[in-house]
């Protein structure tokens, strides 16, 4: 991915946001402009509260370029509370106690740095709900 | 429409062909292919490729090979649908036939993938994925299809070692294949104790990184009888879609665009799954293979894998699969692929799959998974 690419996609990397379908109120992400369940235009920006559970996980040996420091690390599909899934690293974890249904919550956190010289690239990643200092937010809220 | 045949194909071993580069491999499967349909000249030739610009430097395939085997000056393109892209040329050159565009046709698949240096394979395989939410997370395709078996053995509650039968059945298959590149059974044992790749996904869930080319020759059905002994009726070749992102599905465990691309396949040739002899699946991984099946109606959802325990896919069984070997045994040079599926069928209905002959094989069909199921190809094929 280039810079351009990541500057782009910045918002809903950063924020979890993506759309809501003003028709059928779909919660979309990531956002894609055509609502998949009612194929309308949906571009009304919304903010995940970046909590959810783990779906599915794996925990890769052998990475692509650029992750090789990072292995093994945990990926994962996060069912968020909203409903869409989506795609990402686990963090804050022991690979051995990841499972299907584990409450997570999204943060902030180095994907990658391209090089000495070129960008470090942050996003989204999920960790383990941590249930005792949660302060419930109302839905919608920015993480 | 007109009805479309295959009278000729010509294919490379799969292996690490070092000493072969891109354009010397793609003739050397279009020249065989040529001979083997007895032609010197062609309307069209169509290339399904999906890495030649990240492992070879290479794009624009289509002119380069037609130039390299003597057929300079004739239409010819490259065809890209990610692992599906040589089902996706078939197409290509099936359309081109049956609407009359073109009489005679030349599809090859290609892949050159020992070129790419260390990881770099990696990373271009992952661009079958989505290159802004799913790659960036540092995927690898492999985690992709773990991310879809691991779900899988949850929902349904099966173990890892259940997918073995899939892994052996097609190293078992690929020891009859000369074009195969594992000619090596192996056993559950070997199977349980492989090396992980992306947990659950080990080594032997895995099919390899490699290198080939295979092409057929397409003409109208009518003509056929010209050119070949033993033409094969191409009855469908019909393509599905879905979401790139495994992430965008409804369903990650069904393969949507499997489902849809069978069910078109079964109304074109009118037929069902129950008169299809032999399935050439797309088994770069065991779960794919188990999902396959699902997909196209060979078993309930959650029982694909059921079929790798019971003897099901063997070559004598209900629903024969990998029976040249798969993608596992033969090998998987992604762009390929799916032409060496579709002349692995072509050679079972005509009664030529040597050891591995399928007993009264009438009707096979292949199937080409492009992705981790965004693009689906699926042919049926008739002597």
């Amino acid at each position: 991915m280039g810079i351009p690419a990541y500057w782009r996609t910045r918002t809903q990397r950063y924020a979890l946001v993506g759309e809501v379908c003003h028709k059928c109120g779909a919660k979309i992400f990531p956002p894609r402009d055509v609502c998949p369940e009612c194929t309308r235009p949906a571009s009304d920006p919304f903010t995940f509260s970046g909590r959810g559970e783990v779906y599915s996980f794996s925990t890769i040996y052998q990475p692509p370029e650029g992750f090789e420091e990072f292995a093994p690390y945990t990926v994962a599909l996060v069912k968020l509370e909203e409903g869409p899934l989506v795609t990402a690293q686990l963090t804050d974890v022991d690979p051995a106690e990841v499972h299907i249904g584990m409450p997570v919550e999204m943060v902030t956190r180095k994907l990658r740095e391209e090089g000495e010289d070129g960008q470090i690239i942050y996003g989204y990643k999920f960790r383990p709900l941590l249930r005792n200092t949660l302060t419930p937010r109302p839905s919608g809220q920015a993480a | 429409m007109r009805d479309v045949s295959i009278i000729g194909f010509g294919q490379t071993p799969v292996g690490e062909h070092w000493e072969l580069s891109l354009r010397h491999i793609a003739a050397q499967a279009v020249l065989a292919a040529m001979q083997d349909a007895g032609i010197d000249r062609a309307d069209a030739l169509y290339v399904g490729n999906m890495i030649a610009s990240e492992t070879s430097g290479q794009h624009h395939l289509g002119a380069l090979v037609a130039d390299f085997v003597g057929l300079r000056g004739i239409e010819a393109f490259r065809v890209e649908a990610a692992c599906a892209s040589g089902a996706a040329a078939l197409r290509a050159g099936y359309l081109a036939v049956a609407s009359g565009a073109a009489d005679l046709v030349i599809v090859v698949g290609l892949e050159k993938m020992t070129d790419a240096i260390g990881n770099s394979i990696t990373t271009a395989l992952a661009e079958a994925a989505d290159a802004d939410y799913e790659t960036p997370h540092g995927l690898s395709f492999v985690s992709i299809n773990a991310l879809l078996m691991r779900r899988y053995m949850y929902e349904f509650g099966v173990r890892h070692e259940d997918f073995a039968g899939f892994a052996i059945t097609a190293h078992q298959n690929a020891v009859n294949n000369p074009y195969a590149m594992f000619r090596r059974p192996i056993t559950k044992e070997e199977f349980v104790q492989a090396r992980m790749i992306a947990d659950p996904i080990n080594l032997l869930d895995s099919s390899p990184v490699a290198d080939g080319a295979a092409a057929v020759v397409l003409c109208p059905t009518d003509q056929a009888r010209s050119f070949s002994e033993y033409p094969v009726h191409i009855r469908a070749c019909e393509v599905g879609t879905d979401s790139l992102a495994l992430h965008d599905r409804r369903d990650p465990l069904f393969l949507e665009a499997a489902y849809i691309s069978v069910q078109k396949a079964y109304a074109r040739a009118g037929v069902t799954p129950a008169d299809i002899d032999l399935f050439e699946l797309h088994d770069a991984f065991t779960i794919m293979a188990a999902l396959s099946l699902e997909a196209a109606g060979f078993a309930r959802r959650g029982e694909g894998v059921r079929l790798a325990m019971d003897g099901a896919i063997a070559l004598n069984g209900r629903i024969p699969i990998s029976t040249m070997g798969g993608l596992k045994g033969r090998g998987h040079p992604v762009g390929a692929t799916g032409v060496y599926q579709v002349i692995e069928v072509a050679q079972q209905v005509t009664g030529r799959a040597g050891a591995n002959q399928v007993p009264n094989a009438r009707l096979g069909m292949a199937q080409n998974i492009g992705g981790s199921g965004a693009t689906v190809i699926t042919t049926i094929l008739e002597a």
